[in-house]
């Protein structure tokens, strides 16, 4: 054995060089950073944090964000749930799978041109060529811009494209929890006369609860980092501007790296806590093994 | 006869619910499906749902919009640059994760799940905060505009996630088939070639179907270390960019994505059961 003691070195070594150098080693310049000035050359306090949190689209950015993680989070764990359960009772459940789980496959830069287009908007007068408005017209409505009425009506439709490419991965994982849930457990409920109801928050919940927990945090972390979807569809204008993407703002339009690092450096630490509950989720698992 | 017909009746909300999902789910991709395929003129004036009115018209759908995009607007060009992009950046994380992998699962060190749980830990670094001071570097050592550049990116976004899925499958494999080969005294590279890489062909293969696609649905890394030059721009890239200045040419927007959907579509319906199983791996265990 003392001939293997280093070898392992071999095996790990080439995967840590690369993650110190493009994980590492820019998270701790962006620490820098953050407490330097526009240029990176000065040094400025916390006056970046003191901007991250009272400038006005900053604030708006906040708010849009927690929006986005009570709404995507409940919506993509509810449906994908839902579905799980659901879709377990009937026989083309393969098919709907596939459709549901089909935009995981799709670009976001894709799902933003096929969402721009059904929520497209037009004067009345002319047809509408989008989806939505063709509905709202055809029911005798006036055309809404989806994408440009704020507060509410333009973020919950950014939202939902999110949910839109998110389910199907919620889905598949709860539906792996649910199959293996013996089926004699919810048949035995059924026949003392539960109601299906009562078997799914009596029974099915509360089994499924730490995979639901697993699904909610990979959700968190993903929606705290929402980026593309904002970026593609509205930029961030008319009041729907997140995080991260105000991040790329600063850094790529207006080339303040000290603002832009304390924005990135705010969203890492909304994200530890999330991480924290999985990694203690690893180690649980770890001792059983 | 007439339970059938009670339960059918019973049953269905469900099935109402469940269709009316799938079509909410559905519809867009249809449109834009659709949409790809009519003439300017009709896009442009009607919705993409009047084409249902006169199903069995075939004169009122074209290719034309393809033919465009591909060689006036450059996705043709795109494609191939996307490719050029995708294998290796798909190749090379997934031999450096599983090596790295192999030793957090099946060899003993010092420190070795404090590293692991780090490199699990990376996870949350937020892509955008990487960018600037890896551009610098890039810029110093004239990688940025390089394939190699944006191949090393990729490698580097890709680890935590790779090692996280390959950790947890080595982990699972039995204890007795390793330590009989060692008693045999085959080696540790042997022993990685000969009995963990062939067991591990449905993890390999999940890995290699996430990677494939975010890296081909990639548009910020590309923006950022391969600049927007048409030789070197992705599909994504290039769709991005036919957004910004075709705006509401609907016609060939719709046709562009399609096309730069097509390949990941088809690798997902042909490997759809690994894809699934790759995310089972990391989530639910057993």
């Amino acid at each position: 054995m003392s001939k293997r003691s280093f070898s392992h070195w071999l095996y790990v070594v080439p995967a840590l060089v690369i993650l110190a150098f493009f994980l590492v080693y820019p998270a701790v310049h962006t620490i820098v950073l953050s407490l330097g000035d526009k240029t990176g050359e000065g040094f400025a306090g916390f006056s970046n944090y003191r901007f991250a949190f009272t400038n006005r689209t900053m604030q708006s950015a906040l708010r849009n964000n927690l929006l986005w993680v009570a709404v995507f989070t409940a919506g993509t764990v509810g449906l994908g749930l839902a579905m799980a359960v659901l879709l377990d009772r009937v026989k083309y459940e393969r098919i709907a799978k596939a459709i549901i789980f089909l935009p995981m496959a799709v670009s976001f830069v894709g799902s933003g041109v096929i969402w721009k287009f059904v929520y497209s908007f037009r004067p009345a007068s002319v047809a509408q060529t989008g989806l939505l408005n063709g509905i709202v017209v055809a029911l005798g409505g006036q055309p809404i811009g989806w994408l440009i009425e704020r507060p509410w009506i333009n973020n919950f439709a950014l939202i939902f494209v999110g949910i839109w490419i998110w389910t199907g991965f919620c889905m598949v994982v709860l539906s792996a929890t649910y199959k293996g849930i013996p089926k004699s457990l919810l048949e035995s409920a059924r026949l003392d006369g539960a109601t299906e109801w009562q078997v799914f928050w009596r029974i099915t919940f509360p089994l499924m609860r730490s995979t639901i927990a697993v699904a909610a945090t990979m959700m968190l972390i993903t929606v705290l980092k929402i980026f593309d979807v904002v970026y593609v569809m509205t930029n961030g204008n008319f009041g729907t501007e997140v995080i991260a993407n105000r991040m790329y703002k600063e850094m790529f339009q207006f080339k303040n790296f000290g603002r832009a690092s304390a924005i990135a450096v705010v969203l890492l630490l909304a994200i530890i806590p999330v991480m924290i509950f999985n990694l203690k989720r690893f180690r649980e698992q770890e001792a059983i093994r | 006869m007439s339970e059938k017909i009670v339960r059918a009746l019973t049953r269905s909300p469900l099935h109402i619910a469940i269709i009316a999902i799938c079509l909410v789910w559905m519809l867009p991709s249809v449109g834009l499906l659709v949409s790809s395929f009519r003439p300017a003129v009709d896009v442009t004036n009607t919705g993409w749902w009047s084409v249902f009115q006169t199903p069995f018209k075939f004169t009122q759908f074209t290719l034309a919009n393809y033919v465009e995009v591909i060689t006036d607007q450059g996705m043709g060009r795109a494609f191939v640059n996307s490719l050029y992009i995708t294998i290796p950046a798909t190749v090379i994380p997934i031999l450096i994760a599983a090596f790295a992998a192999y030793a957090f699962a099946w060899m003993k060190f010092r420190g070795r799940n404090i590293l692991f749980i780090v490199v699990v830990g990376l996870l949350v670094v937020p892509l955008q905060m990487t960018l600037i001071p890896i551009l610098r570097i890039y810029n110093r050592l004239g990688l940025s505009g390089s394939f190699l550049g944006i191949w090393l990116a990729h490698t580097g976004y890709g680890l935590p996630f790779a090692i996280y899925l390959f950790r947890n499958y080595f982990g699972g494999l039995p204890r007795d088939l390793f330590e009989s080969a060692f008693i045999d005294g085959a080696s540790r590279l042997k022993v990685f070639f000969k009995i963990v890489a062939p067991l591990s062909v449905p993890a390999i293969a999940s890995i290699a179907i996430f990677q494939f696609l975010w890296v081909w649905n990639d548009l910020l890394v590309a923006l950022i270390y391969l600049g927007g030059t048409a030789d070197v721009a992705p599909m994504t890239l290039q769709v991005s960019n036919l957004v910004g200045y075709l705006g509401q040419d609907w016609h060939l927007l719709t046709a562009a994505a399609f096309v730069s959907m097509a390949l990941p579509l088809a690798v997902f319906f042909a490997l759809q059961r690994f894809f699934v199983r790759g995310i089972l791996a990391g989530s639910v265990k057993g």
